[in-house]
């Protein structure tokens, strides 16, 4: 059955729009869908989660799948230069579980990072070669270098991000945020997706539905996946031969075959239908004009880079994650493959930081200039870090990463975080957290702390329990806010 | 998803504090305040009877608001009170206050809590955010003021045999009056709601036939049904839908999402599995009607029956459903842990109702199980033949064992050909090793003298296609240009100037003036070597064998380029500054005199564009088969009585790798036995139990973590449930038996109300994946206890439930709501009307290939792969693999939804609109969800665009000559009904508004009436063919089509 609070600020928003019924038709829709699978009124445990008012009305989440290394790009650590091949001490490493990748490795040997790292902006953050452009937005941003999780392989990880279970079937932020929150626009989904292929010849580890998808949550509120071409939503377009005009003409009769039923049966669900078939049709209209770039001006392709003329790019995807976000969408996801380098990182890496350097960094400043970094939450970042030490051969300019949970960076901006800071700290050997760990959970529990949302209360009960996002777990971090 | 719209943004500012917190705020504002508060008496209140009762008014309060401190799970216990059990919630905690005081609410603790002014002393504490509202903390009092009685949890209770409450006596009941009938009869009467009539024979028919066999009824069938006056005409209706084969295929819908069934492994690069021949034994075991303890016992323990069948076998692939995870680098006993829970989970919800995961880690929180009770039953799982990981390596079929070989007698026949081609030829090549190793010291004379030269040849007319650029260089090296990352062709001429050529050596290498340090590559698909000086068609291309130029060994790598196939290449990879060497050698030196001249053809990649390389091409007469390795060498140097066996068999495998004729053979027989593996992979399996010979100790895993052991565990059943018979073999056979035991108060509840759901929209216990304490309460305990216990003396009986189910009244009644119901019970819990659901994705697309004639209704088999949006496999799949969702063709396109394939990490995305579960763990109870893009599916997805065009065809041919006669056919085709008047002139008037905008054009009507691969009518005038169409697809999208009604 659709879940209660959607058909409640569905109605409103009907009664508004001026198609809405009559009251005694209200009063039957809200009954209809009133009650929670146990009996409660839904709304209320989303009602009583929102206990404070958020800093960010909507989020821009930057995927970096494949686990970007927190080495080569964010976390310095100059003193490492002088251990190049030195065995990682026991002491640091300290008998945790490697993947079956490196543990029938003979030794550990430490690769420094061959890219030289420089400090930037006000705040003099370092970063690392391969993000000159990041290096002009670091003053908007909050880099956190103590992040870390339990998993260490692609796919419980990236679930784990996404949905805070390394078990599939939880619902994932996005979901979380489009059932707590809705959208802010009528005509476009409240969760979108979107994936980019590495441009560079890389590992892609492959992305699951599941990883947007609504879990036990009502399945609107699962990601929605906008892809580059003829229907940027699955099923968009018309026919070959339906024009717009027989289209609305079919549509008409259908509505008005639909209106005579619910004359006779009165039940609330064909009312549900009627709109779900004018949005649709509305859809047909507001996703096109949203993914048609063509009166971008030239000046926006310049600061998104080469690539943002290329549909299905990071960079054209970034556009659209600022023309998504002008318009309300709640939730905008966006995937960039490709970091999964146990081989030849020096050379891979590049091809992804000039993939991802640039548009991520415009994207701050467009939202910038246009008032909306103030109320966007930004997050770049990806499912684990990388190892200190080599993968296979080690020489000075060639060697690989495997995964690292115990400690990794991303950043964070906008939407009430603290900008030009740095938070937390790992030791010499960006192999364990040294200052202010900042755990997944922690970190999603966070998120939901800008939208306004009590990460212990934005529940749903399903067998039996109230599930949430951080399962049992999770703190705001307020270091990170403003 | 799109319907969460404007308001909420607002209410983070305009929050009026109150119980009902944030919407209280929303309605009031709209003027609605007042429904609101109606709506929460209405269905936050139990129906009251003259005394509270423990379970229907006090335990879910309690279970939600204090069982996680003062309940079951001794662990998170505080204040030493426990307010589950009555004995203890009447013994003073450690405070030495007494929790409850019956009939004395004054002096319970409980209720001094319950009400106390200061923060620090109310309960339920702050931090749990749950708070108890005035209402629920009157009725605990006044519970306790009546004594406080407790009552155990009704399902874990024996199933009663209630008896059946006819108004009258049973045989003055009105004919079709069932026991359901009267147990629903005596709910309504009490409630005061007014029944809804029997619905007209049309509905129910097509109500009855979408339920019992997920399809609509044919026209004939309705008209037969609507003019039978026997009185056990609608009786015999359903006696045929339960013998149709259709039945099946309904039933093991449902059955297949709580056995998370799916065609693909789920994990990482998520691979296929093949395990088809399982979902088949279900839709068979329904049809033939196998009794549902029988059908319990086959699927978990099939294999452990005595003298177990080929088809009982097969039925254990219901616990190889879960996912399985091939990821190179995971822990394999970490997963076997997994799949263990996951089964044990599986087996709870599905049979005894229980959230056992919630054991996994700790006792649970609100049921009597202990972490203990979770591990006796994945003791019973834990004895599998699997691997934790699968293997990459091997072919998917084979992937994770234990499977089972299914029967098929052609590929069988063709691998015993293939089979015998390979003893004959390998017992050839015994024969050529013996022949070969003659006169080993003459060959070791030529092998430790032989000395290889290389000799440049002239490149003559150098040929690039025009995506290319070449030169020929310095030193006979070509220079060449990718200009684009597509295929290049290039050819030159070799004059070479020696009398024989044995060998040819390529180089290739990067422009290092030009490339920075990246890593680049070049893929050769194929590399051809003619003749030019003799006869053109001799071709010498077959003859060619990679070798390595370090030892003369053969290489795999060069073979790619070498072997014909256009989808293999030989990957050159530049990281450093080095070149890319390989040679091939002639099975026969080429003969010449002086000189030699040869054509190169060269078919290559780049992986950059505008991407400069080089080829250099050297040639030499000596035989490459003299070159030996420094192992050889060294071996050569020794006198023959100082070397060991081991050396000499070295020796002669050198030799024998050497010998162009032996190798050839050699290739030979590989090849029969590549192909022979590749037929045996082909053999179709499906994946089963295996019982291990010596059982997997098992413990209580700290913490769910597969690594963090507490004490063993054998095999048991939870504490709380009625004992395991000391009769009963303990392993999964006794495990099946127990949970098929009369004496168990769950699974027939559970499967009771889970049909019961199929039928009538909701549970009779609406959580039917939690019969536990958070689950909710049956709206009728009774009526759920008697079909449990009747079934259960009629032998697990299904069919007799379902017939019982759905030749009810309540369940003929019509599904208008009335103002009544709509608003006292818009649920319809109390069943005065008839159910109204929108249908599953699959009944509506199955619908719609039937009505327009389109469905193949073939059984079973593989999965097929229908229609399906391009593009979205490629953004997601592994590494630069080109997988892609390949359609099928003809009629695998028509199939029933049942089929489709269901890859888990990109799911069919029509079905997943329409609210198919995942697939990744089980599920037993579907959300329906209303949406926009469903919408945009049922109008544009070419399945519909497809349909709607068959039904326009069938709607022309047969309907008739006039508009109306058409129209009319093609309504009833679709709701099995007549259409009313204003229903008629809306739909003739939009025929007509179609019609006229097609003619005006004629390529837009050519351009909707081709879509879909099925054969279109031709003696059709498009202009009204896509009219029709059109008309059609609103056909298709009504609401009540999409609806059983």
């Amino acid at each position: 059955m659709t879940h209660d609070s959607v058909h409640l600020t569905r109605r409103l928003f009907l009664s508004r729009g001026g198609t809405g019924i009559g009251a005694a038709a209200l009063m039957s829709l809200l009954n209809s869908s009133g009650l929670r699978a146990d009996g409660r009124v839904g709304s209320k445990t989303v009602g009583e989660s929102l206990t404070h008012r958020g800093t960010a009305r909507r989020v821009i989440y930057l995927t970096q799948a494949g686990a970007p290394s927190q080495l080569d790009l964010f976390d310095y650590k100059p003193g490492l230069k002088a251990r190049f091949k030195e065995n990682l001490p026991d002491s640091v490493r300290g008998g945790q579980r490697l993947t079956g990748m490196t543990s029938g490795q003979k030794t550990l040997p430490i690769a420094p990072t061959p890219f030289a790292f420089r400090q930037h902006g006000q705040s003099g953050i370092w970063l690392s070669e391969l993000m000159p452009h990041t290096g002009r937005a670091v003053d908007e941003m909050c880099l956190v270098r103590s992040v870390f999780t339990e998993a260490i392989n692609h796919d419980p990880a990236m679930t784990l991000l996404q949905t805070g279970s390394q078990v599939a079937g939880r619902p994932s932020v996005g979901a979380w945020l489009s059932y707590g929150l809705g959208s802010e626009n009528s005509n476009l989904p409240g969760f979108v997706v979107m994936i980019s292929r590495p441009s560079g010849p890389t590992n892609a580890q492959p992305l699951h539905e599941r990883m947007w998808g609504s879990g036990f949550l009502p399945s609107q509120h699962q990601g929605v996946r906008f892809s580059p071409g003829r229907d940027p939503v699955l099923y968009l377009s018309n026919p070959a031969g339906m024009d717009d005009g027989r289209r609305r003409g079919m549509l008409d009769d259908l509505a008005a075959l639909n209106r005579l039923k619910l004359e006779i049966y009165q039940d609330p669900e064909i009312q549900t239908r009627i709109t779900q078939y004018e949005l649709a049709y509305r859809m047909q209209a507001s996703v096109p004009e949203l993914t048609d770039l063509s009166k971008e001006p030239k000046s926006i392709f310049e600061l998104y880079g080469p690539d943002s003329t290329k549909p299905g790019t990071f960079a054209a995807n970034c556009i659209l994650a600022r023309r998504l976000a002008e318009r309300g969408v709640r939730f905008i996801q966006l995937y960039h493959r490709g970091w999964d380098q146990h081989a030849s990182l020096p050379e891979h890496i590049r091809h992804q930081a000039r993939d991802t350097d640039q548009p991520s960094s415009a994207l701050l400043m467009d939202l910038k200039q246009r008032g909306l970094l103030d109320d966007t939450l930004i997050v770049w970042g990806g499912e684990f870090g990388r190892t200190v030490f080599s993968q296979g051969e080690l020489s000075e300019t060639n060697f690989g990463r495997d995964h690292h949970p115990r400690c990794y960076s991303i950043w964070m901006a906008g939407g009430g975080i603290r900008a030009g800071t740095t938070y937390g700290e790992t030791d010499d050997f960006s192999y364990n957290i040294a200052r202010d760990p900042v755990h997944l959970h922690d970190l999603n529990a966070t998120i939901l702390h800008c939208l306004g949302i009590h990460h212990e209360r934005l529940t749903f009960r399903h067998l039996g329990r109230d599930y949430r996002l951080t399962d049992i777990h999770g703190n705001v971090v307020s270091g990170l806010l403003s | 998803m799109l319907n969460r719209v404007i308001t909420v943004a607002s209410t983070l500012t305009s929050r009026i504090p109150g119980k009902a917190g944030v919407w209280r705020g929303v309605w009031s504002r709209y003027g609605i305040r007042i429904f609101g508060t109606v709506w929460l008496l209405v269905f936050t209140l139990p129906v009251r009877g003259d005394k509270l009762q423990f379970n229907r008014d006090i335990r879910p309060v309690l279970s939600d608001a204090c069982f996680r401190c003062h309940g079951f799970d001794a662990a998170t216990r505080k204040g030493g009170v426990r307010l589950d059990l009555r004995d203890d919630a009447l013994k003073p905690g450690k405070s030495g206050a007494t929790p409850i005081v019956p009939g004395k609410p004054d002096q319970s603790e409980v209720v001094r809590r319950l009400y106390a002014p200061d923060p620090d002393e109310l309960m339920p504490p702050r931090e749990s955010h749950k708070r108890l509202t005035a209402e629920q903390k009157a009725t605990i009092r006044n519970w306790i003021q009546e004594g406080a009685v407790y009552e155990g949890h009704w399902a874990f209770q024996p199933i009663a045999r209630p008896e059946i409450p006819w108004a009258g006596q049973a045989r003055d009941a009105p004919l079709g009056h069932q026991p359901i009938d009267a147990f629903v009869s005596a709910t309504l009467r009490a409630k005061g709601l007014p029944l809804a009539g029997r619905t007209d024979r049309t509905t129910l028919i097509r109500r009855v036939s979408l339920d019992l066999t997920g399809m609509p009824p044919a026209p004939e069938a309705v008209a037969a049904f609507e003019v039978d006056e026997r009185d056990d005409a609608y009786e015999r209706v359903v006696d045929r839908l339960l013998r149709s084969p259709r039945y099946g295929e309904r039933m093991a819908q449902d059955w297949l999402d709580a056995a998370r069934f799916a065609d693909s492994n789920g994990y990482q690069v998520d691979r296929d599995r093949e395990a088809w021949a399982w979902r088949d034994w279900v839709v068979g075991a329904f049809n033939r009607n196998l009794s549902f303890d029988q059908f319990t016992v086959e699927q978990l323990a099939g294999d452990l029956l005595p003298g177990a069948t080929f088809e009982q076998r097969i039925a254990t692939g219901f616990h190889r459903n879960h996912m399985s995870n091939e990821e190179g680098g995971i822990i394999p006993e970490e997963f076997l842990a997994e799949y263990c829970a996951d089964r044990v989970e599986t087996t709870a919800t599905v049979w005894l109702g229980l959230t056992f995961n919630c054991a996994r880690c700790h006792d649970h929180k609100y049921d009597p199980f202990t972490q203990r009770d979770f591990y006796g039953l994945y003791a019973f799982f834990h004895n599998i033949t699997e691997k934790g990981v699968g293997d990459y390596g091997s072919h998917y079929r084979r992937s994770t064992p234990p499977w089972m070989l299914l029967p098929a007698p052609e590929l069988e026949t063709a691998l015993g050909r293939l089979n015998q081609d390979l003893s004959d030829e390998s017992a050839v090549l015994t024969n050529l090793a013996s022949q070969v190793l003659l006169n080993a010291a003459d060959w070791e004379r030529q092998v430790t003298n032989a000395h290889v030269t290389w000799q440049k040849p002239w490149l003559l007319h150098p040929h690039v296609s025009s995506n290319g650029v070449t030169e020929v260089g310095l030193e006979s090296v070509l220079n060449l240009r990718s200009l684009d990352t597509n295929l290049v062709v290039f050819s030159a001429t070799l004059r070479i100037p020696l009398s024989s050529v044995s060998a040819l050596r390529f180089e290739l290498s990067r422009n290092h003036s030009e490339v920075a340090g990246s890593t680049n590559r070049i893929g050769v698909r194929e590399l051809r070597v003619w003749r030019v000086d003799g006869p053109l068609t001799e071709t010498n291309a077959l003859a060619v064998r990679p070798r390595s130029i370090e030892t003369g060994a053969p290489t795999d790598d060069v073979a790619k380029a070498l072997d014909g196939k256009t989808n293999t290449s030989w990957q050159a990879v530049f990281t450093t500054n080095g070149a890319v060497v390989a040679c091939v050698d002639f099975l026969r030196p080429l003969p010449g005199s002086g000189q030699v001249l040869l054509k190169i053809e060269l078919e290559a990649s780049a992986s950059e564009t505008n991407w400069p390389w080089r080829l250099a091409v050297e040639a030499t007469s000596t035989p490459l088969d003299w070159l030996a390795t420094p192992e050889v060498r060294g071996i050569l140097l020794k006198p023959v009585v100082d070397r060991k066996d081991e050396d000499q068999k070295k020796l002669g495998a050198f030799r024998l790798a050497q010998s162009p004729v032996y190798e050839a053979q050699r290739l030979r027989v590989e090849g029969v036995r590549g192909r022979a593996k590749e037929k045996e992979n082909a053999l179709p399996v499906t994946l089963v139990m295996q019982e291990m010979d010596q059982p997997r100790e098992t413990f209580v895993l700290m913490r769910g973590a597969y690594d963090r052991k507490g004490e063993r565990v054998m095999p048991s059943t939870p504490g709380m449930l009625p004992a395991f018979s000391s009769e009963l073999p303990r392993n999964r056979l006794g495990l099946a038996r127990w949970l098929t035991s009369s004496s168990n108060p769950l699974t027939a509840r559970v499967m009771v109300n889970r049909l019961w759901q199929s039928f009538f929209g909701v549970g009779l216990v609406r959580t039917a994946e939690d019969f536990g304490v958070q689950g909710e309460a049956p709206s009728h305990p009774e009526l759920l206890d008697w079909l449990a216990r009747s079934w259960m003396e009629r032998g697990w009986d299904i069919k007799w439930l379902v017939k019982e189910m759905v030749t009810s009244e309540t369940y003929q009644r019509a599904s208008k709501f009335s103002k009544e119901s709509a608003t006292i019970d818009p649920e319809n819990r109390w069943l005065a009307r008839g159910p109204r659901f929108r249908l599953s994705g699959e009944a509506i697309r199955d619908q719609a290939l039937s009505v327009s004639g389109l469905m193949v209704g073939q059984f079973g088999g593989p999965a097929v792969r229908p229609y399906h949006p391009s593009g979205i496999y490629e953004q997601v799949v592994a590494g630069s693999s080109a997988d892609t969702y390949v359609q099928d063709k003809g009629a695998n396109l028509y199939r029933r939804s049942l089929y489709t394939y269901w890859k888990r990490s990109v799911p069919n995305p029509s079905l997943l609109l329409f609210d198919r579960p995942f697939r990744e763990t089980c599920a037993v109870r579907r959300a329906r969800t209303s949406t926009p893009l469903q919408a945009l599916n049922l109008l544009n997805d070419p399945t519909y665009v497809e349909a709607s065009r068959a039904l326009a065809q069938r709607m022309i041919r047969e309907g008739g000559l006039t508009e109306e006669r058409r129209v009319r056919h093609g309504f009833r085709l679709v709701t099995c009904r007549q259409p009313n008047p204003a229903e008629l002139r809306i739909l003739i008037q939009g025929l007509r508004r179609a019609a006229a905008s097609f003619a005006a054009d004629y390529a837009a009507a050519e351009a909707l009436v081709k879509v879909g691969d099925s054969v279109r009518a031709t003696n059709l005038d498009l202009v009204e063919l896509a009219a029709y169409t059109s008309v059609a697809s609103t056909l298709l999208n009504l609401d009540e089509t999409l609806t059983k009604e």
